[in-house]
């Protein structure tokens, strides 16, 4: 039960941050359906900008307090990344938007690698040991003393994802820049004959979820206590298949879908060995069983399939129910 | 772009065609020395003069690990200085021996270029070079070329599985290392352990190595996991591992990765030895896991620290360098050493010649003593056991023959064996200690 709910946790806490990626994917679908696959490699870039930043100030002899620093940190990488957002768009997305939609998303690619190599050449192909600021100190879950535990940077990444979520729902729901928002989505010809400024509203969407990546990749690198420039590819590509699985392009979806992703992720790589253990057949072979005796795990899978599971569902959703969990069922615009 | 495609392929082509060729020429090369051998030895005995004999040293000068290669170059300088001041004599002829120092940059495509170099400028042996990826690709050459080569610090089995006679190492081999730790972990002796690698050629290889042997001595493997080399999650399969209770956990994979999964372990309460092969036996270990979180953790890398060499050599080396030897120059030193001894023992520098009396030579160097297998192996090479101590890599144990030993008894027991070093015993005993 410990391991369960250890499991659970750490599949939350990986959620949160899937949700928050996911976010940036799918706001971006949702208003000129396009996949930008360069995603992943921002959140590397926030989680970069924020790893030299944490360095210099730790190093400057560390006078500020550690809250301080991830805060200034986190605060820097955040309009470094908006920029990185907005000239995406700019540079490789705006020429083409009238292009076949197929160009976009190979620009998508490509750009992704240029923020690859750009990373390489600045923090070289190590991987970089995320400085701990925050020292980590475990609450216990259960009586039992060596029992679940969940951490004080676990509950802060929960937390923080929450009030941004929460604080996303809020501007796109509440605010005229969101009423401008859904609007695009909606039809950008017919916004555009409303007065919005087609164009600032779709730079603005780059932005707000480049701002996002950036905290994610914060939250993740120091989670994880390791940044390095290949972080993002993976990252991004389970992001987007959590966006695809909520739904893309409902905000909503994206948020269930990272969560989702976290746990199956979490629970599928911890207990898929468990469950293909062969040893649980025993009492049909006894060939088997005295093969079980000396060694009780016959594993069929085993955890090395973590990385799978992410892309087993993405495929079972797009079979199943193409417009995901919470995905309207709306005829393709085209 | 054309042309260039051109030329990619070009190089292509004779990169398959010189590979190519070394395996059709290996047979010759390793039957030539023995049928020269008698035909030539008259020939060399004029009058006193003097010969310049030179003596090949790649490695890495330049870029992140030019500190090691500048390491392995004095300590193969030092054993030619020493041989300079002799006044050897080889075949009548007193011999002036000649450094050609190479800088290979640890990139394996200079690796064959720089081989090749120093076939040209007719090296009569080489020392070198210093990674395993380097050496492998230019062994090929210096094969083909019949020119014995020693590394002192590749450690990649491959290496010497070729077939190539003349290539040697005196350091100890990776697969060596898997029994290594297991038989360290089994002297502690846990009873259970988790084993997790990066299923990688080198983690999934040393993993599986450490598993045969555990479960061989009768330890219970509760889990045995895997991930990859570029993940940064291992909560989830720690967690698992945290449910089966280990008393040791060993990783078969790099320090990129193993750091974080030490520092995740221990966020997650798991209070077992941590233990890994050479791959994550480095101080960055200690970054990406968190000074405190590091302490403690066990990994294992062939051959000896150099606090362990003979205190000649110590000596010899601070007293011409003025700083303490890094890590392999002890291996380099002796590398040189042991082409030198076998032209003397044939009393010629021709590598055709010497090559026969270098595979069967028996040679007690400043890492101790030194015969070859049929493979060009050092025969009992030794594994050496660090722990992470008080934010340093401590050596702790030994592991030679099947056997592990605490590092202090080797230490003392290395010294007692050899009679020449009785009188700086005591002074190394207390270095050990330390």
């Amino acid at each position: 039960m410990d391991t369960f709910l250890q499991q659970l946790v750490n599949g939350v806490t990986l959620g949160s941050v899937y949700a928050i990626v996911a976010l940036g994917y799918t706001m971006v679908y949702g208003i000129i359906q396009l996949i930008n696959f360069a995603h992943g490699e921002v959140v590397m870039l926030g989680a970069m900008v924020a790893y030299s930043v944490i360095v210099a100030l730790a190093g400057a002899g560390g006078a500020l307090p550690p809250l301080a620093i991830l805060a200034i940190a986190t605060l820097t990488a955040i309009p470094v990344c908006m920029v990185v957002g907005y000239l995406l768009e700019r540079v490789a997305y705006r020429p083409l938007r009238r292009a076949p939609r197929l160009a976009p998303l190979i620009t998508a690619i490509g750009l992704s690698i240029v923020l690859q190599n750009i990373a390489l050449i600045i923090w070289t192909r190590n991987p970089l040991p995320y400085p701990q600021v925050i020292a980590t100190v475990p609450y216990r879950l259960t009586a039992t003393p060596d029992g679940a535990t969940i951490t004080n940077v676990q509950i802060g990444i929960i937390g923080l994802s929450i009030v941004m979520m929460a604080g996303l729902l809020l501007l796109v729901y509440r605010t005229r820049f969101g009423v401008a928002m859904r609007a695009v989505a909606q039809n950008p010809q017919v916004a555009g004959l409303m007065g919005i400024d087609i164009n600032r509203i779709i730079s603005a969407t780059f932005a707000l979820g480049a701002a996002l990546a950036a905290v994610a990749g914060v939250m993740d690198a120091s989670y994880y206590g390791v940044a390095h420039y290949q972080m993002g590819f993976l990252l991004g590509l389970k992001a987007f298949s959590a966006a695809v699985l909520g739904g893309i392009g409902n905000l909503a979806g994206a948020m269930l879908g990272g969560l989702l992703m976290g746990m199956i992720e979490a629970l599928g790589a911890g207990y898929v060995g468990e469950l293909t253990n062969l040893c649980h057949l025993s009492g049909w072979s006894d060939a088997l069983a005295q093969r079980c005796v000396n060694d009780p795990h016959l594993e069929l899978f085993g955890s090395n399939y973590q990385d799978v599971f992410a892309f087993v569902v993405l495929i079972l959703v797009l079979v199943f129910r193409p417009s995901g969990l919470l995905g309207e069922r709306v005829s393709d615009r085209a | 772009m054309r042309p260039i495609h051109t030329i990619g392929l070009t190089v292509v082509a004779a990169a398959i065609v010189s590979l190519y060729g070394c395996g059709k020429e290996e047979p010759k090369q390793a039957a030539a020395p023995r049928t020269e051998t008698a035909a030539a030895a008259p020939a060399a005995a004029p009058a006193a003069e003097t010969i310049t004999v030179k003596i090949g040293s790649a490695g890495p000068l330049t870029g992140e690990i030019a500190h090691l290669g500048k390491d392995n170059d004095n300590g193969v300088r030092l054993a030619i200085d020493q041989a300079n001041e002799k006044k050897i004599k080889l075949g009548g002829k007193t011999v002036t021996f000649e450094v050609l120092s190479e800088d290979d940059q640890a990139d394996p495509k200079l690796g064959p270029t720089i081989a090749q170099k120093l076939a040209d400028a007719k090296a009569a042996g080489v020392v070198g070079h210093l990674n395993s990826g380097v050496t492998i690709p230019a062994s090929a050459v210096y094969n083909q070329a019949g020119i014995p080569m020693i590394s002192g610090s590749a450690t990649n089995p491959k290496l010497t599985e070729q077939g190539f006679k003349d290539i040697f190492r005196i350091v100890g081999r990776d697969d060596q290392q898997g029994p290594a730790v297991a038989q360290y972990l089994e002297s502690m002796k846990i009873k259970k352990v988790a084993i997790a690698d990066d299923a990688t050629a080198y983690g999934e290889g040393l993993a599986n190595e450490v598993e045969k042997t555990l479960k061989a001595a009768g330890v219970n493997v509760v889990a045995r996991e895997k991930t990859n080399d570029k993940a940064t999650d291992f909560k989830a399969i720690l967690t698992k591992i945290k449910g089966r209770n280990p008393d040791a956990v060993f990783y078969g994979g790099m320090d990129a990765t193993g750091g974080p999964m030490l520092k995740q372990a221990r966020e997650l309460g798991i209070k077992a030895v941590f233990s890994f092969g050479d791959g994550a036996c480095t101080d960055t270990m200690k970054k990406l896991a968190g000074d405190k979180n590091a302490e403690g953790f066990i990994c294992s890398q062939a051959g000896l620290p150099v606090v362990a060499a003979s205190k000649g050599f110590l000596d010899a080396y601070k007293a011409k360098y003025k700083v303490d030897p890094i890590i392999y120059a002890p291996f380099t030193y002796d590398a040189a050493n042991l082409l030198i001894a076998a032209m003397q023992k044939a009393d010629s520098p021709d590598p055709a010649k010497y090559l026969p009396d270098l595979q069967k030579i028996s040679y007690d160097g400043a890492t101790g003593h030194i015969e070859f297998d049929d493979k060009g192996d050092r025969k009992l090479a030794e594994i050496t056991i660090f722990t992470m101590k008080d934010g340093k890599l401590d050596p702790i144990a030994v592991v030679k023959g099947g056997k592990s030993v605490a590092f202090a008894d080797f230490m003392k027991a290395a010294d007692a064996g050899t009679p020449s070093a009785s009188t700086t015993a005591p002074a190394k005993a207390d270095e050990a200690k330390k």
